[in-house]
């Protein structure tokens, strides 16, 4: 089960995450204490890496010259004034202060969360059109080569270029589409962003789920006479699932990554992008508190991504990809 | 044992058609579709007359690209050093990482769980404040963020690589008394190589479209991304759309060059692919 | 259609399989490969019958084509006095591969269960039609794991349950034994002996083995490569009626018939009486 990378995958993503579990996942045991002691023996050593940035960080601040490391007018090391670089102690106390000096002011993680929050919804609305039109390109491609042949390079080549770059482009829609009583809502630009970006994994992933089951399997359903959906329904489908959770696992990161972006570039309210624009403005004055929707943004790419990992818990019967050869 | 499926063209849907016919189709179908969708465009906006804010035409957007191309090629030529500037550092920090984590274990167990989560969250939400550690005038924000965009793929493809050898080539390596230098040479980096490059190749047009995102949170004006919002915030949609071809054109030469890279070094050692 | 007198109905009625002047060209990028050329075949109904020969001579694809996963290039085929294509539809064979093939997401029952439920077999029906099933391969213990806790030899019987589900009247099965040890092997071997006596269906068996051929036989049809031809249609004598096929046993291995049977197979597979085999040259 090499992979030497022919296959293609979201510009947005990584290689590795494209493939299903079927090489990198150990030897299956029957759960019990072992497989616990070594979930948490992973959080141990994650958290440890963690402490190392930290370490890095404080580091280079309590070490690193103020003004940064200059090479030939560029500065390739940051400044280590508290203004630059805040303590890290201090970012995540600052968290738990009122966002403005005003006495009936929210502490700043509240109106983090809440503005992930919103991000969050729009993301998802996002992902759910993504997951349904690329669940849908799949299937028509799986279905009619032609359709594969036409469509699939524009896919790839797609991906390959930076199309969000056309968000700020998108504001432009923002009340002036109405279509009856329907009026095309500024958020509905960022969603839109959103679910595009969220598709190319999806619908390559499930191209390729679909694709997946072995010649022995379609001409078994061949041989009871079985019609395009039953074949569908009781193989293609069941066999995509180890293709489909990564996709839909990448399709959540790209559609907040999309969601963020989307709203720093219409200028969208009430989301995180906005806030990150907003509180970096502070800095100057209160240089921990543009960290607050930093935290927020890591956050949420963790919390889409984690929610889709669940789905995988659920079909886990899906996931037996060893042949039954 | 005779398994002739393997060897097989995969099973046609119905009866497929001849193979000639098919390696023509294979050509003419995207570009139909990519005429057919052109096509459609320019019907909405010439005929049914959609505005201009939703979909400016083609032609308008070529006709602005000729009028504005000095400013389009100082702005590609800026997005695309930042891009090319982070590429470079994410890529040596990638495989360099990779390296230590592929040959002690702590540093496998720590990294992994940092990677895997930077490939879920949005890098670019730390252009804001990557701006004033480096300083509002520098571009070095962004190549940071491009780089640690790149950094993922690299990272994760090389680690891969590096994985790949088999425990009979080891073995033999064993066997011959081969330093822990000529084994990096002679077996370890030729069988990653293939997944090297492909990293490189995914992270280019990361690395593009990162260093061009980034520019919507700010710091110095100029790139493609700057240029992309500005013209789109004075409403003059055809010349932000002749923005955004040039930024597809920007991430379709990264992705060529990294493409061409990748097959010519493939070429030169064809059998280098870790396949057992 | 169970037990004996429906069977004997069927042979007065069809042959199951009636293949003549059947050629099977393949287009492929560097050209075309004749694969059948002239295959004439009748396999009487309850008949069990052996395709053997050299790797590449066309017995999966002669298999193939009776099951309709493929068309010939030409001459005709009928199955139980249909076309191959609607006795695929009405679902007259089983079919069993080299390679087990079992759903990876399904438990051993819900394999077995897979063509009942795509034909709308009421569930309850379904349910102790599999436990049957499980009981005549023997893995009744086993219903509830899934295909991946399974050893080779227990999936390819799940694999032959599965194609029992329907009481086909034909099973059509392609070196189902070939990835299976020796011992294994022939531990199978004697159980599809029995099924096929008890069940009455009629078997068209792809093997690479002489021994298996002619220990499940009734006849044995030696093939030759490029292009793929009936070269010899060598009839066992072990009996060719169900109840004489119920009656081979372990036994029959050891028997001097058998290996006279064997010689003839083999002499037929090298076109010419061979000196290799001491035992067929004393016999002889
Ligand atoms: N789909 C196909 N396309 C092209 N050629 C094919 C195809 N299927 C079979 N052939 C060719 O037809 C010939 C017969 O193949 P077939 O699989 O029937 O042989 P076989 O007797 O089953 O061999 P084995 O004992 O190795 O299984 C071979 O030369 C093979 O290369
Ligand atoms: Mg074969």
């Amino acid at each position: 089960m090499t992979d030497t990378g022919v296959r293609e995958t979201s510009a947005v993503t990584d290689a590795a995450a494209m493939t299903p579990a079927r090489d990198i996942r150990p030897p299956r045991r029957p759960g019990g204490p072992g497989r616990v002691r070594r979930g948490f023996a992973q959080w141990a050593w994650g958290l440890a890496g963690l402490l190392v940035v930290v370490l890095v960080w404080e580091g280079y601040k309590l070490l690193g010259p103020a003004d940064g490391v200059v090479v030939g007018g560029a500065r390739v090391l940051p400044r280590t004034t508290d203004l630059a670089m805040p303590h890290v102690w201090e970012m995540i106390g600052r968290l738990a202060e009122p966002v403005t000096r005003s006495p009936s002011a929210q502490p700043l993680w509240l109106v983090v969360a809440l503005a992930a929050l919103t991000t969050l919804g729009i993301a998802a609305a996002g992902w759910l059109v993504g997951v349904v039109v690329g669940v849908g390109l799949a299937l028509v491609m799986q279905r009619w080569r032609i359709a594969e042949w036409g469509i699939l390079p524009w896919i790839v080549l797609s991906q390959t270029v930076p199309l969000i770059a056309f968000a700020p482009v998108v504001k432009s829609w923002g009340s002036r589409v109405e279509i009856g009583a329907f009026e095309w809502q500024d958020w509905m630009s960022v969603a839109l962003i959103a679910s595009y970006l969220a598709f190319f994994p999806i619908a390559i992933g499930a191209l390729k789920g679909l694709q997946s089951p072995d010649r022995i399997h379609t001409e078994l359903m061949q041989s009871y006479a079985a019609g395009y959906w039953q074949t569908l329904v009781k193989l293609r489908l069941p066999a995509a699932v180890p293709y489909l959770l990564p996709a839909l696992r990448l399709g959540a990161a790209n559609a907040v990554i999309g969601a963020v972006v989307a709203e720093v570039s219409t200028g969208l309210q009430g989301g995180i992008g906005r806030i990150l624009i907003q509180f970096a403005g502070q800095a100057s004055g209160d240089p921990a508190k543009a960290w607050g929707p930093i935290f927020g943004a890591i956050v949420l790419g963790l919390v889409a991504a984690g929610s889709v990992a669940l789905l995988g818990v659920i079909l886990k019967d899906y996931r037996r990809t060893e042949e039954a050869a | 044992m005779a398994t002739p499926a393997v060897t097989r063209p995969r099973p046609t849907r119905g009866h497929g058609p001849s193979p000639r016919t098919e390696t023509t189709l294979r050509i003419v179908a995207p570009v139909a579709v990519g005429l057919l969708v052109l096509g459609a465009w320019q019907f909405l906006v010439s005929v049914v007359g959609v505005s201009d804010y939703l979909l400016p035409s083609p032609a308008s957007i070529i006709e602005e690209f000729a009028a504005y191309w000095p400013s389009i090629a100082s702005a590609m030529l800026i997005t695309g050093a930042n891009s090319l500037v982070g590429l470079v550092i994410g890529s040596v920090l990638g495989i360099a990482l990779a390296a230590l984590a592929a040959r002690w274990r702590p540093v496998d167990r720590m990294s992994a769980p940092v990677v895997a989560s930077l490939a879920v969250v949005p890098i670019v939400a730390l252009a804001p404040v990557l701006n004033s550690m480096f300083g509002a005038d520098s571009q070095f924000g962004r190549q940071a963020i491009a780089a640690l965009a790149s950094f993922v793929p690299v990272f994760i493809n090389t680690l891969r690589g590096f994985r790949q050898t088999t425990p009979v080539h080891r073995e033999l390596m064993r066997a011959y008394a081969a330093t822990p230098g000529q084994v990096l040479r002679t077996l370890t980096l030729p069988t990653a190589r293939p997944f090297i490059l492909t990293g490189i190749r995914i992270a280019s047009s990361l690395a593009v479209i990162s260093a061009l995102v980034a520019e919507y949170f700010g710091g110095p004006r100029g790139g493609l991304g700057s240029l992309i919002s500005t013209s789109a915030a004075s409403s003059a949609y055809a010349r932000a759309w002749a923005y955004v071809v040039a930024s597809i054109a920007l991430g379709l030469l990264f992705y060529l060059v990294t493409l061409g890279l990748e097959r010519m070094l493939q070429r030169r050692a064809p059998q280098a692919g870790g396949r057992p | 259609m169970s037990g004996q007198t429906g069977f004997r109905e069927a042979r007065a009625a069809d042959a199951a399989v009636e293949i003549s002047g059947v050629d099977k060209v393949f287009e492929t990028r560097s050209g075309q490969v004749q694969a059948l050329d002239t295959i004439e075949l009748t396999v009487a109904a309850g008949e069990f019958v052996s395709l053997i020969g050299p790797s590449g001579c066309g017995k999966s694809t002669l298999m193939r084509i009776i099951a309709d996963l493929d068309e010939p290039t030409g001459g005709t085929l009928a199955v139980f006095g249909k076309s191959a294509r609607q006795a695929r539809l009405d679902q007259e064979y089983g079919i069993a591969f080299q390679q087990a093939g079992l759903l990876p997401w399904r438990t051993v029952a819900a394999n077995v269960a897979l063509p009942l439920e795509l034909h709308g077999v009421a569930s309850a029906a379904r349910a102790s039609r599999v436990a049957e099933l499980l009981e005549m391969v023997g893995l009744s213990d086993f219903a509830d794991r899934y295909p991946d806790q399974l050893s080779g030899g227990m999936q390819q019987r799940v694999a032959i349950a599965r194609a029992l589900a329907e009481q086909p009247r034909l099973l059509l099965m392609d070196e189902p034994f070939g990835a299976l040890d020796e011992m294994t092997r022939e531990k199978m071997q004697t159980e599809l002996v029995r099924i096929s006596a008890e069940t009455g269906a009629a078997v068209v068996f792809v093997t690479h083995s002489i021994p298996e051929a002619v220990f499940l036989s009734d006849r044995v049809v030696v093939m030759s490569p490029r292009p793929g031809r009936v070269r010899e249609i060598v009839p066992m004598r072990l009996g060719t009626d169900a109840s004489a096929r119920a009656a081979r046993t372990e036994e029959l291995r050891e028997e001097r018939s058998f290996f006279e049977m064997v010689t003839a197979v083999r002499e037929a597979l090298h076109g010419s009486p061979v000196a290799t085999g001491p035992r067929g040259v004393e016999h002889r």
